[in-house]
Formats: C-alpha cells, sequence, structure tokens
C-alpha cells in the first residue's frame, strides 16, 4: 500500500460563469492512499499557491458526507468510483500509483458553473420552495408528538427518502439530466407520514412544476441516479411520486 | 468592574418564563410588517429563527455562506435531541433536564435559562414531528428514545445517525414555505463581514456576495447572530471546513462581549488523524457509547503487540483488557460526561497505552453489545439453541439498524469494518460552550444585536451533555427569540426603513473593503491554510484538553507572534471580486488569531478545573475524587465577559456572578 502516488490530474478550469472553461494537467506526487480525495485536492492548491497559480475552486463543507456541498465528476462518475459515497468520503486507496484523474464539474443546464468545478444548485431550492414542507406554524401549540403513531415501517421508509442530501449527483449523472430521483424523495417522504398526506396533492403538482420550469430533463428510467446516489436514494421513490402524479392530476 | 444585567425575571424558576412572556411588549402585526431582521446563519438556531420570525410577519433576509440553507452545519449532527418528555416513564422531567443540564456543564451556566431550554424542549418534539421529521420509532409506532452520557435517562430522540440532517431540514421546510410566500429573502452565498452600528444600536450588516465579490449594506431594526461555534480555531475539529466565528467576532469587536471564550468541547470518541495532510477530524457519536465499550490493553506488550499488527484485539481477554472508564467511574461507566471521557482517554495514551502507530488511539467496541443483541433476537425470535454464528448476525443487523451510517462513514475512512473489530477512537475539538454574551433575552451587549446557538454562551455552562446543542438552536430560534425579540422591537415601530446611505454604513464598508484589500496586497510567501495550522498547533498543545499557566502564557505570545507574521506574510491569491475562497479562509483565519489570544487569556485568567476547562494547578489531591478535576466556586463562580478593547491582549474582563436557588452547588461525580 502506497503513501506516495504518483497523479496525473486533469481539471476543469473556467475563471467564471460567461468564460470558456478547458481541462488542465496537473502532476501530483508523495500522494498518500489514507487521504481524502478531497485532501488530495488541498494540497494540489497548496502546490499551486506555492508557485504563484490560481488554486481550484471547489465546493466542500462538511467533509462527511452529509452537507451535499461537495460535488465533482471524477474519471466520468458523479462523486467518483466508489459507491455509496459523496466525493468527500472518497479515499485515494480507490486509485494507483501512476493513474490520470479526470476531474469536471457536475454539468447540467439547471446547474451553471459559477468557478472552476463549483456550480450553482439554486434551481434544487427553488423546487423545494414550491412545495418541499407541511403547512404547520413554528408556534409550538401543535399536538403531542405521540398523539398519531405511525408505523415503524412507514416512518423508517419516509427517513431513507428524507437523507438525500440535495447534491445533484443524479442529475450530473442522468443523460437527460433529470432531478426526479431529489424531488420524488421529499414527495414520497410527506407522502409516507400523516402530516404530510394533507398537502400531497398541491406538492407534487408545484413541486414538478417547478422542476420542469428550472430546466430538467424527463426521466427515461435508466436507473443511473440510483447507482451514482450517495445516499442510496431508490427509484421506488420515483415510483411513489409518479403515483401521486397521477392521483393528484387525475383528481384535478 | 461593571456588573452585566442578565435581565433575568424574578419569581420561582418555574414560573419565570411564563411570567416573562406574559409582561413582555409585544408589535401588532401591521407593524411587523414594517420591520426588518437580519438573520445571519441558517443552521438549527438561524433557520428555526428566521421561519418563525417570518411566519409573525416580520421581514426577514437571512444569510449563510454555503450555497443553501441546508448546508449549514447543524446537518452534520449525528446522536439525537434531548427533550423531557418522559415518554419512556424513567423518572425524568423539566426539572431533571434542568439539573442534569447545569450539573454537567459543571454549575457555569445560568439557572434561568436552562430551566426554559428544559421547559421548552418538550415542545421542541411536538413541532418536529408536525413538521413531517422522520424520528426513529418503536415497533408500536411511538417515539424511540435512547440514553446520552451524563444522564440516568433515556430522553433522546434520534433519526438513526443523522439527527442533526432530519432536524435541520425541517427548519429548512419551514424556511421554504416563507420563502416561496416571499416573506424572507435567502442571501446564500453571501458571507457577513461586518455589523453596522447606528447610534449606539445594531442596524444592519455589511456582506460579502461570495459569487461576485461584490460588498453590499443591508439595513434592518434587529440582527440576529446565528453563525455557529469556533472551534475551528484549532484547526483540526469536528466543525465543518467553513465553520468560523467571523460573524461573532466582528460583533465583538463592535461592542457584544465575548464570554468564557475557553470553554471548548474535547469530544472523546472521534476517528484519530492519520496524518499531517489532515483537514478536518470525524466525529462518532456519542450514541455508540450506549453500545460500545472503551479500553485498552491492561499490559504494555499487548499494546506493543497491537500496535505492531502482531495480535489483534479480539485476540485479548477481558481479564487482558482496561475499560478504564468501566473501572474509574462505576456508576455511569462507558456513558461518563465528555470531558471526564476525554481526559481520561488522554490520561491512558499518555501513559502509554494508546493503540495505533501515534499512540493516540483507544479502541470502542461493539462485540458485547452484538452478542447480547443477537441473543435478544434469537430469542424474540424463537430461536432457542442459535449457533455463535446467527447469534452475531442478528446482533450485528441490530446494531446496522441503530448506528449503520456511522459505521459506514467509520470504514470509509479507516479501511476497518467495525463489525468486526473494535473501533480505533481518540479526542477530537467539537464545540464551543463560550461564546457571545447574552442576557435572558439573547441579547447581546449591543441593543437590538442578539447571539443564538452554538454562538452564544448561554445554556451549557463549562460543559455541554450530548444531544443539547440541537435542543438550544431549536428551543432559541423556535420558541424563545420570537418572544424575546419583541420586547426591543415594539421601540422601533416608528423608526420606519433605516437608510444603508448612513455613514455609519459608509464607513463600515470601507473597513471592510480596506481590511480584504490589505489581505490581498499582501503577496506574502506563505498560504492561509499554514497559519492556520500553525494556529491550531499551539492551541492544541498548550490551550487543549489539559492546561496550566506556564503553557497559556507561552500561547499567547505565540499566537501573537503568528498574527503579525501572517499579516507581513500571508498569501492570497486572486482578487476581491471574483469567486476566491483563498479570500474567504484568511478574513476568517485573521479574525481566529485574534480569538485564539483571548482564548488563551480567558483560560489563564480562570485558574479552576471546570467542565471542559482542565487546569493541571486545581485538581483533587485526596480522597475518593484524588486526580479529579476540582472546581473553585469561592473564586471562579462567575461569567466571563470580555469587552473588546483594541487588543486581544488588553481585553477587560467583566464578572456575571452566577447564583445557584434551585440546584445545590456540588462537585461532579461520576463515580
Ligand atoms: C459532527 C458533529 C455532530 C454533532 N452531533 C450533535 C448531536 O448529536 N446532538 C447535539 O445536540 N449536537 C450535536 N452537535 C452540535 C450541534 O450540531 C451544533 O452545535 C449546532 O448544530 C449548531 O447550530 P447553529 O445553528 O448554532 O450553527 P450552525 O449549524 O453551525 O450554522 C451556522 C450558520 O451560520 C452561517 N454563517 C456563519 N458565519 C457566517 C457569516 N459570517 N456570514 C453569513 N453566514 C454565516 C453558516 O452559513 C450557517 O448557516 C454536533 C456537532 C458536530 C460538529
Ligand atoms: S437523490 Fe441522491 S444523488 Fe440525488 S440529490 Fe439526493 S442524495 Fe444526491
Ligand atoms: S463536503 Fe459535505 S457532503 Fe461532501
Amino acid at each position: 500500500m502506497s503513501e506516495n502516488m504518483k497523479l496525473t490530474l486533469k481539471v476543469w478550469r473556467q475563471k467564471d460563469a460567461k468564460s470558456q472553461g478547458k481541462l488542465e494537467t496537473y502532476q501530483l506526487d508523495k500522494i498518500s492512499e489514507h487521504m481524502s480525495f478531497l485532501e488530495m485536492l488541498d494540497v494540489l492548491n497548496e502546490q499551486l499557491i506555492n508557485t504563484g497559480e490560481e488554486p481550484v475552486a471547489f465546493d466542500h463543507d462538511c467533509r462527511e458526507g452529509i452537507c451535499g456541498m461537495c460535488s465533482l465528476y471524477i474519471n466520468g462518475e458523479a462523486h467518483g468510483p466508489d459507491r455509496g459515497v459523496t466525493t468527500c468520503q472518497l479515499h485515494m486507496r480507490m486509485f494507483k500509483d501512476g493513474d490520470t484523474i479526470y476531474i469536471e464539474p457536475f454539468r447540467s443546464k439547471a446547474f451553471p458553473v459559477i468557478k472552476d468545478l463549483v456550480v450553482d444548485r439554486g434551481s434544487f431550492d427553488r423546487i423545494q420552495h414550491a412545495g418541499g414542507f407541511v403547512s404547520v406554524n413554528t408556534s409550538g401549540n401543535t399536538i403531542d408528538a405521540n398523539t398519531i403513531p405511525i408505523p415503524k415501517e412507514d416512518a423508517d421508509n419516509a427517513f431513507d427518502a428524507a437523507t438525500c442530501i440535495g447534491c445533484g449527483a443524479c442529475v450530473a449523472t442522468c443523460k437527460n439530466s433529470s432531478a426526479m430521483l431529489f424531488v420524488s424523495a421529499k414527495v414520497a417522504q410527506f407522502s409516507l407520514l400523516p402530516q404530510g398526506k394533507i398537502e400531497a396533492k398541491d406538492r407534487v403538482l408545484n413541486m414538478v412544476h417547478q422542476m420542469d420550469l428550472e430546466g430538467f430533463g424527463n426521466c427515461t428510467n435508466t436507473g443511473a441516479c440510483e447507482v451514482e446516489c450517495p445516499k442510496g436514494i431508490s427509484l421506488e421513490n420515483i415510483a411513489i411520486m409518479n403515483k401521486e402524479y397521477f392521483k393528484a392530476s387525475t383528481k384535478a | 468592574m461593571s456588573v452585566l444585567d442578565s435581565k433575568t425575571p424574578s419569581g420561582p424558576i418555574k414560573d419565570q418564563w411564563t411570567n416573562h412572556k406574559n409582561n413582555i411588549n409585544l408589535v401588532n402585526p401591521a407593524n411587523k410588517r414594517l420591520i426588518d431582521i437580519i438573520v445571519v446563519g441558517t443552521g438549527l438556531a438561524g433557520g428555526s429563527a428566521a421561519a418563525s420570525l417570518a411566519e409573525m410577519g416580520y421581514k426577514v433576509k437571512a444569510f449563510a455562506f454555503q450555497d443553501s440553507p441546508r448546508r449549514a452545519h447543524s446537518i452534520a449532527a449525528q446522536g439525537g435531541i434531548n427533550a423531557a418528555k418522559n415518554y419512556q416513564n424513567d423518572g425524568d422531567s423539566v426539572y431533571r433536564l434542568f439539573y442534569d443540564t447545569v450539573k454537567g456543564g459543571d454549575y457555569r451556566a445560568r439557572e434561568s435559562n436552562v430551566y426554559r431550554l428544559a421547559e421548552v424542549s418538550a415542545s421542541i418534539i411536538d413541532q418536529c414531528v408536525a413538521q413531517g421529521v422522520p424520528f426513529a420509532r418503536e415497533y408500536g409506532g411511538l417515539l424511540d428514545n435512547r440514553s446520552f452520557g451524563g444522564v440516568l435517562v433515556s430522553r433522546t430522540f434520534y433519526a438513526k445517525g443523522q439527527t442533526g440532517q432530519q432536524l435541520l431540514l425541517g427548519a429548512y421546510s419551514a424556511m421554504n414555505r416563507q420563502i416561496g410566500k416571499g416573506k424572507i429573502k435567502m442571501y446564500n452565498r453571501h458571507e457577513m463581514l461586518e455589523l453596522v452600528v447606528v447610534d449606539g444600536k445594531a442596524r444592519g450588516i455589511i456582506a460579502r456576495d461570495m459569487v461576485t465579490g461584490k460588498l453590499e449594506r443591508h439595513s434592518a431594526h434587529a440582527v440576529v447572530i446565528a453563525s455557529g461555534g469556533y472551534g475551528n480555531v484549532f484547526f483540526l475539529s469536528t466543525n465543518a471546513m467553513g465553520s468560523n466565528a467571523t460573524a461573532a467576532w466582528r460583533i465583538h469587536k463592535k461592542g457584544a462581549y465575548f464570554a468564557n471564550p475557553c470553554y471548548t468541547q474535547i469530544h472523546p470518541t472521534c476517528i484519530p488523524r492519520s496524518g499531517d495532510y489532515q483537514s478536518k477530524l470525524t466525529l462518532m457519536s456519542e450514541s455508540l457509547r450506549n453500545d460500545g465499550r472503551i479500553w485498552v490493553p491492561k499490559n504494555m506488550e499487548d499494546v506493543e503487540g497491537i500496535r505492531s499488527g502482531k495480535i489483534k484485539p479480539k485476540d485479548l481477554s477481558v481479564d487482558q483488557r482496561d475499560y478504564y472508564l468501566e473501572r474509574r467511574y462505576p456508576a455511569f461507566g462507558n456513558l461518563v460526561p465528555r470531558d471526564v471521557a476525554s481526559r481520561a482517554a488522554k490520561e491512558r495514551c499518555d501513559a502509554g497505552y494508546g493503540v495505533n502507530k501515534t499512540g493516540e488511539a483507544v479502541f470502542l467496541d461493539f462485540a458485547s453489545a452484538i452478542e447480547r443483541y443477537g441473543k435478544e433476537k434469537a430469542y424474540v425470535l424463537g430461536m432457542h439453541n442459535p449457533t455463535d454464528a446467527e447469534v452475531k448476525d442478528l446482533g450485528k443487523k441490530v446494531i446496522e439498524d441503530k448506528y449503520g451510517n456511522l459505521f459506514q462513514m467509520y470504514q470509509k475512512i479507516t479501511d476497518d469494518n467495525p463489525y468486526e473489530t473494535p473501533m480505533m477512537i481518540y479526542p477530537a475539538v467539537h464545540y464551543t460552550m463560550g461564546g457571545i454574551w447574552v442576557d435572558y433575552n439573547l441579547m447581546t451587549t449591543i441593543p437590538g444585536c442578539y447571539a443564538a446557538g452554538e454562538a452564544n454562551f448561554s445554556d451549557h455552562g463549562a460543559n455541554r451533555l450530548g444531544a443539547s446543542a440541537l435542543m438550544q438552536g431549536l428551543a432559541d430560534g423556535y420558541f424563545v427569540l420570537p418572544y424575546t425579540i419583541g420586547d426591543y422591537l415594539s421601540h422601533e415601530i416608528r423608526t420606519g426603513e433605516i437608510s444603508t446611505d448612513l455613514p455609519e454604513f459608509v464607513a463600515a464598508e470601507k473597513e471592510v473593503y480596506d481590511r480584504l484589500n490589505t489581505l490581498i496586497n499582501i503577496k506574502g510567501t506563505k498560504s492561509v491554510d499554514h497559519f492556520h495550522k500553525e494556529l491550531g498547533k499551539v492551541m492544541w498543545d498548550n490551550v487543549g484538553m489539559s492546561r496550566n499557566a506556564a503553557g497559556l502564557k507561552e500561547a499567547g505570545e505565540k499566537i501573537r507572534k503568528i498574527r503579525d507574521e501572517f499579516w507581513k506574510d500571508v498569501l492570497v491569491p486572486g482578487t476581491m471580486n471574483e469567486f476566491n475562497p483563498e479570500l474567504e479562509k484568511a478574513a476568517r483565519v485573521a479574525d481566529f488569531l485574534e480569538l485564539g489570544e483571548l482564548f488563551a487569556k480567558d483560560a489563564l485568567e480562570r485558574n479552576e478545573s471546570c467542565g471542559g476547562h482542565f487546569r493541571e494547578e486545581s485538581v483533587e489531591l485526596d480522597g475518593e475524587q484524588k486526580g479529579e478535576a476540582k472546581r473553585d466556586d469561592v473564586n471562579y463562580r462567575y461569567v466571563a465577559a470580555w469587552e473588546w478593547t483594541g487588543d486581544p491582549a488588553q481585553a477587560k474582563l467583566h464578572k456575571e456572578e452566577l447564583e445557584f436557588k434551585d440546584i445545590e452547588l456540588k462537585q461532579r461525580s461520576y463515580k
């Protein structure tokens, strides 16, 4: 096992939203397999700063796979070659000495590039503004939390859907740039809980409407999103959403 | 020395909050529409505050440096949230939660605030369930609980190892509803870099649009700072990379007192560091101590065997292991509070018993729990003579249900399978109990400027109990601030819109411009991270788990030197008018370099051991508690609130004496 890998990086550099971007090549050595992928980029950036070049901009924050801030399309895969992890949880032990690694932003019409590897995922927020909530005031004058028992299975399934981190890997991976997995995760979470059922109809119609406005593509059931999703969000959710959507539009 | 007015209501503690709410001035709905509130931060505290204030009718502007409110650092909280629901019927009550929190905080918190926190805790759970937060449930459909350190009841609500995520997404959804209605204007990728004070009142902020680099002026009738903690002053911590002190430090420099900066929580169960390139440390939730047992080998030969890989931890029998927490603290065992558990791990590792190459790791072992759960499960399934392998498989399944994501996280980072071999863990900086001083209304010493969540100092004293930060953040934002802020704003209904052309705004913007411009133009030779790491090393070595006067004095001097170097030799590439992460970092590290010095000064001034603050000069010399931390209630029973005077070394101390009327002051014992 290696503490001393040599790597060639091909990194997407783009000054800002308006400029043309291109791949630049960088050489790195002394990369330890225990490093995380982003720590490897830290090393690159330290090297660039020290040689008077501009460091590579990339999004990240928690570095433990939960905030959804990191992105990166690595060797043609969203969040890189490992499964069930985000880029920040990817470790260099997945690569070997001498590898060439291509690093690009998450690409989609609805995710414009801000700089280098940083993209604008505001479209995801706007879909949530359209209906990703239960209309209850935060007054505290709600009923006791245990008044409505919820079958453990429903609660667990709702939880599984709710673990989506809003990273956008599903969109970046999909050849149609569809956001169905992301949107369906929220719709399914609420559809499984009594608290969410009341507004189910408006929610699904409004969220899907906003999704279309943002320029995401249609879902053609390729299933690529589920494979790349770091949180294992299941295609089941898309089935649930389709059912909810059908119910809502036929009743309308 | 002045006396700080905590504005604690009079009367019996259990009536204070109710009476206070009844006597508070209200703002009528029509007038609320004329009032602007700025909320800096959209974590649990800021997100819940922004949503609640908008629902009440105020015009809210919310700011976050991430690209979405959903990514605030609260998202990373794992284990759970406390509430005095007593669903388990194990004797829990508002009083007990209050008592545990004050005791856990080593009697350095303000009683009235903590009581209120315990009082509103139950509403938080009701609220979150109503929002569709999918907490863990039992088979009967009711909410499940677990235990956390420092308490003897089960009052922690959770959503697997992603409780913070689910609670934050709840607050985010409440915000989204208001953003959709136009009641909250959200400024993502915006960093507050200065507070604007007009005629002694907080009137707005200067923020930088991090995409374009443009400086913006925003005015409001009140400013709420909910910007999280400052643990990253240590460089390595469990905080997110972007977590920083700038918002808090900027208001400090404009007149808000900074309280107890030295109270830091070093969390006992984190993944040990693996190399110099390490950028952050990862927490393994305290909930794991419900089921994991902590140990190191008893004999030195075994330690060496394990380090060299010649023996496996599994090879050691129970009597070759030292379950040192169970040995030293039989009453609480593995569930002693964090400060106690961290020091005990350090003690073993300093004595040479650390189990990894660096000598800085102990085991957290789930084998007993896997066996116990497996047997229980087999029994329930009617398997009367299960094989060992069957028991293990069933047990693993139970553990996976409870902690699956944590185990996965561990495995991804270390490449070890914690179902098969014990985890290796070591303490790491995790949480800062210190923060901006606030009164009972959560107002800072600047009128109209409030602080909520981890950014304030209020509820945890010198040590925070597990699962209490989430509780405090949501209590502040959903249930406290929305009431208390009205008291101040009721005097603002005639103010009208505040112009951002006022000279104070112009001056504040210029200050920010000059600061950033200076940083860019130093064009020195060393990166921002270089200085941040140097600062972190001084903090960890001299102001970490164990502190003494000589080390603290040295820390102050060293930090000052690093700061001088920084302002002479830092290299910030790029320009001000673009997306520039290095510039963002530089501005934050500049503030950490001042805060760090005040931190060391505060630690030096407090010559007692309390909670997370351990002074080697202050330990029990004999008796059952020999070697344990010794608090000094005669000389240090106060909150140290520091006033900025132009230089951290010259900060002026103000004391808020703490009164304990409802809880008897005792030395903590978890024996
Ligand atoms: C790994 C981990 C696990 C934890 N687990 C638990 C747990 O199980 N239970 C528990 O009770 N507690 C836990 N905690 C502690 C708890 O998560 C935090 O104390 C709490 O979430 C802090 O919330 P907050 O709202 O105060 O701040 P944060 O969530 O940190 O939010 C800060 C906000 O301020 C914004 N901000 C900061 N500075 C600026 C600026 N200058 N300009 C604009 N915006 C700014 C950020 O963008 C962000 O939106 C954990 C902490 C960590 C690190
Ligand atoms: S569904 Fe998966 S891939 Fe898509 S945003 Fe959510 S977590 Fe990311
Ligand atoms: S940085 Fe938070 S998920 Fe990767």
